[in-house]
């Protein structure tokens, strides 16, 4: 595969470019959808092609072909040269690329049981039995679970001779259950919205006890239907780690993409409300505020060896209490920035241009748990799992809903309350941050669906988290 | 031969007797040039096939999809070896039979063989409309043929053209948008679209902060195609509406009577090809007619369980996800868009909507954003601009009885969340949205 790759590097190098590089990628992934206790989509796929990158004067050009031939390969290099000629029609500013160690090297993720050697059979019996549990209790309407696996073959060859070859290998899945009432539905999910992934094997899965969390999680989402709703006011805010680490990753793992700051998504995704002259003095959020961009974390979603411009997965240091420090960054938006390249960049399969991405952007733990930030906490509401989420293009002004509440009153949890949505400016809400967990709460929870650029790309993304506190927040928004 | 219907075949040629199954290989170009600072950042292309199989082994349903074209035969091997391990899907509507079908004529040679050279030049028009100004967006070209065949013998073939380009310009300190989409990739005005762009972001200079609340609002087409794309997916979704998630409720006036929604694949103006990922025809649908819900889209899972026939919206993931329709039109109306803010006394024009969210499926309410140009109407003019807010709004709520005070004389085909091609629609003129948020949060 490396002859393949390098076949398309020689070809747009022949054609004029001054750089490229070239991804192999052979890519599997499997599906599987149960609804109501019957097998509802059991999907298979194999993406497999070629995708290369070059670069002339300032001028980017991409060309991907799933014709995995030595001819296919230099031909698709030399129509990436071509674009790249063409991009330079309509040109910007040089596009140097930040200098990185050329490796050779192998890597792959540590996973115990290959979820491809698991038996489809098994795993639709695991979500039978875990829809079918929920299904018993009263009021369910819908049990749906689901299970996804990838694995994923990268060989990549730059014209800087880098020559890495990486096996990485992705699993998960979830459950929710769904109660219709009188003009609404509510909803539960476990382990989160959209389900918990990981890095690793079928060994992941096994994990989170699905079936010992079924009944409680259809009990709660039956027993919604007939809470009251959140008052609209302002109060303390304790949410739940999976809703912190989607929190992370909209107001702070977007709002550090460098690609973003610089402006070349402004159309689309957006850009943010960073801007680089205020790294390292801007204040992101309360002294709690410890964040970092890790793609080294065993077991996370977006923990690799390299990213896919061939430089090592590092950590980086985005906020150090409260203080911003830190972008996501690739070769060419790092060394415009001036700034060491992060290893962000990443692309979703052989046919898409790798962007700025990404990788583990957690929240490092705090000292306390979550049952020390209840009895602490007089007036407030306890928010969990997220059902809804919104952000403004510069990742500022928020809000999100979550699937369940409980009020908190004087130290004790209280009644439950349905339809609970919270909402913010990005820094100020982060100000907010007067407590944060530890210790076993402290989660590497795992986005699958994070959608960015045009082609739309979905990235695999983590987000480690655990139960924290804001001071005063406004909740309760309602249509 | 085209290559997808060789694919096809050879694959059809494989399975022989040993499982039903449907064939569907969808392929060709496509690719994409980007621009942000007034520069292009990014330009992509991409050729490649990707062959659907899935069969049924004795009502033990698998299904597969392959870009590995070397291989196919193992790979036709494998979908059935793991069919025959499955449960019996008690559900298996089985195939489509022997049908005619329509071919749209949505293909534009010129489109398909659009060259990075021809994507730069309506770029350069795109920026070159907005002097002093900083443009961003994309102009994307694609030609795709697809082919199905199955085994209970019906065979289609069809192939479909888009073209769009999409920008916006930004001052230092306001934004505007414009949007183009057709099969035509010669009807593309890259210098009328920045026009829009740059005309929206100028008038957006010294924009203030609005206090929240309800305002009557004239809502551009891009902010309507949000609204119609997710009445489809949450509402007319054949799926979502058999679990009772739907706000769908059929025979019912649930909107303003000068509402008329449909699904119409084969329209002049639709993008697209004559059928479905099972093969079945594409037709015209009738979803809302004078306020009144009359339908919603079928695949042959949801349609035989519902004890209809399926309206050939049996596209990828609907199994899943369900059948969406995504050749929607709203029928437009007489006023122009003038003619709505003319009328407003006091309220604000929308250019487009930004992430949008669903926070019940059955009421259809949502959160978002304002983006890319917002304004104050007072007295029938735009007098000024406001910064981007949120709202929190029923989408099938503001669309009631007596709601609607226009509809527009002005449908395209509108951007929306979901992305370009999916709705043609007109501005709306509206008596109230919910705004809950402003900049200040």
């Amino acid at each position: 595969m490396f002859d393949l790759a390098q076949a398309a590097v020689e070809g747009a190098l022949a054609a004029g470019a001054q750089y490229a590089d070239a991804r192999v990628v052979v890519g599997k992934n499997q599906s599987i959808a149960v609804l109501n206790a019957e097998p509802q989509s059991i999907d298979q796929a194999e993406r497999a092609g070629i995708g290369v990158r070059a670069l002339t004067g300032s001028g980017w050009g991409f060309y991907a072909t799933s014709d995995m031939t030595t001819a296919a390969a230099r031909k698709a290099g030399e129509q990436s040269a071509a674009i790249s000629r063409a991009s330079a029609s309509v040109p910007g500013p040089d596009m140097p690329l930040a200098d990185i160690p050329v490796v050779e090297d192998h890597y792959e993720t540590p996973h115990d049981e290959d979820p491809f050697a698991i038996p489809v059979a098994e795993k639709v019996d695991l979500l039978i039995a875990v829809t079918k549990t929920m299904q018993e209790v009263d009021g369910i309407a819908l049990a749906s679970g689901n299970l996804s696996f990838w694995d994923t073959n990268k060989w990549f060859v730059s014209s800087q001779g880098h020559r890495i070859h990486q096996h990485l290998v992705e699993s998960g899945g979830g459950y929710d259950a769904t109660a219709l009432g009188d003009g609404e539905t509510q909803r539960r999910s476990y382990p989160q919205s959209f389900g918990q992934y990981e890095t690793g094997g079928y060994e992941t899965v096994r994990r989170w006890d699905y079936l010992g969390n079924a009944g409680r999680i259809a009990e709660e989402a039956a027993a919604l239907l007939s809470a009251p709703e959140l008052e609209e006011g302002e109060k303390s805010l304790i949410l739940e780690g999976s809703q912190l680490a989607l929190q992370i990753h909209e107001s702070v793992g977007h709002a550090i993409e460098l690609d973003r700051i610089l402006g070349w998504e402004a159309a689309f995704a957006g850009t943010s409300h960073l801007e680089l002259e205020k790294l390292h003095t801007h204040k992101y959020g309360s002294p709690l505020m410890n964040i970092t961009a890790d793609a080294t974390l065993p077991g996370a979603l977006g923990t690799f060896g390299y990213d896919d411009e061939g430089t090592a997965a590092q950590r980086v240091d985005i906020v150090k209490e409260g203080t911003w420090t830190g972008v996501l960054s690739g070769r060419d938006s790092a060394s415009i920035a001036g700034l060491p390249p992060g290893g962000m960049v990443r692309a979703d399969g052989y046919n898409r241009l790798p962007m700025v991405r990404m990788t583990n952007v957690g929240i490092l733990p705090g000292d306390s748990s979550l049952d020390e930030i209840v009895a602490d906490t007089k007036d407030g509401v306890y928010m969990a799992t997220n059902r809804s989420w919104s952000i403004d293009d510069k990742r500022l002004n928020f809000q999100f809903g979550c699937e369940i509440g409980w009020e908190v009153k004087n130290g004790k949890l209280g009644r439950m309350v349905k339809n609970p949505t919270y909402t913010g400016i990005t820094p100020q809400f982060w100000a907010q941050l007067d407590m944060l967990a530890g210790g076993d709460e402290w989660v590497h929870w795992g986005t699958p669906n994070c959608g960015k650029g045009q082609p739309m790309q979905v990235a695999h993304t983590g987000h480690s988290a655990a139960p924290g506190r804001f001071a005063t927040v406004r909740v309760g928004v309602r249509a | 031969m085209n290559r997808t219907i060789e694919l096809a075949s050879h694959v059809l040629d494989t399975v022989g007797d040993r499982a039903e199954a449907e064939i569907v290989v969808g392929g060709g170009v496509s690719a994409l040039t980007r621009f942000a600072n007034s520069f292009i950042h990014q330009n992509v292309a991409e050729e490649g096939y990707e062959v659907s199989l899935r069969v049924a082994v004795d009502g033990r349903v698998n299904a597969a999809r392959t870009t590995s074209l070397d291989n196919l035969d193992g790979f036709v091997d494998d979908t059935i070896e793991i069919a025959a391990l499955q449960r019996v899907d008690e559900n298996w509507p089985g195939l489509t039979p022997p049908l005619d079908v329509t071919d749209p004529k949505h293909y534009d040679e010129a489109t398909a063989e659009a060259t990075p050279a021809d994507r730069a030049g309506k770029v350069a028009d795109f920026v070159a409309a907005g002097p002093e100004m900083r443009a961003a967006g994309f102009c994307e070209t694609m030609g795709h043929n697809v082919a199905f065949v199955n085994t209970a013998g019906h065979r289609a073939f069809g192939r479909y053209t888009r073209a769009t380009i999409d920008g916006i310009h930004q001052t230092g300190a306001s934004a505007g948008s414009g949007h183009a989409t057709s099969k035509h990739f010669g009807d593309l005005d890259g210098a009328a679209v920045g026009a829009l762009a740059a005309g929206r972001a100028q008038q957006g200079l010294d924009a203030f902060d609005l206090k929240p609340g309800e305002y009557e609002v004239v809502l551009a087409p891009e902010c309507v195609g949000t609204i119609g794309i997710f009445l489809s997916f949450y509402g007319f979704n054949g799926k979502q509406h058999a679990e009772g998630q739907s706000f769908v409720e059929l025979g019912e006036k649930q909107f303003d009577a000068s509402i008329n929604f449909f699904d119409h694949a084969n329209d002049p103006r639709a993008l697209g090809v004559g059928f479905d990922a099972e093969g079945t025809p594409r037709q015209r649908l009738e979803l809302v007619t004078n306020g009144v819900t009359k339908g919603v889209a079928h695949d042959r899972r949801t349609a035989t369980k519902a004890g209809v026939h399926s309206t050939g919206h049996g596209d990828p993931g609907s199994e899943q996800w369900g059948p969406i329709p995504t050749h929607l039109f709203l029928a437009e109306g007489e006023k122009s868009v003038e003619e709505m803010i003319a009328s407003v006394d006091r309220g604000l024009y929308v250019s487009t909507f930004n992430y949008c969210r669903v926070l019940d499926p059955k009421t259809l309410a949502v959160t978002g954003l304002t983006r890319n140009g917002t304004f104050m109407i007072e007295n029938g003019k735009i007098t000024g601009a406001v910064t981007n807010l949120r709202f929190t709004q029923s989408f099938v709520e503001a669309l009631t009885q007596g709601r609607v005070h226009a509809i527009g004389n002005d449908s395209r085909f509108a951007d929306s969340e979901f992305g370009p091609g999916f709705t043609h629609v007109p501005s709306l003129h509206l008596e109230s949205w919910n705004f809950t948020g402003g900049a200040a949060g």
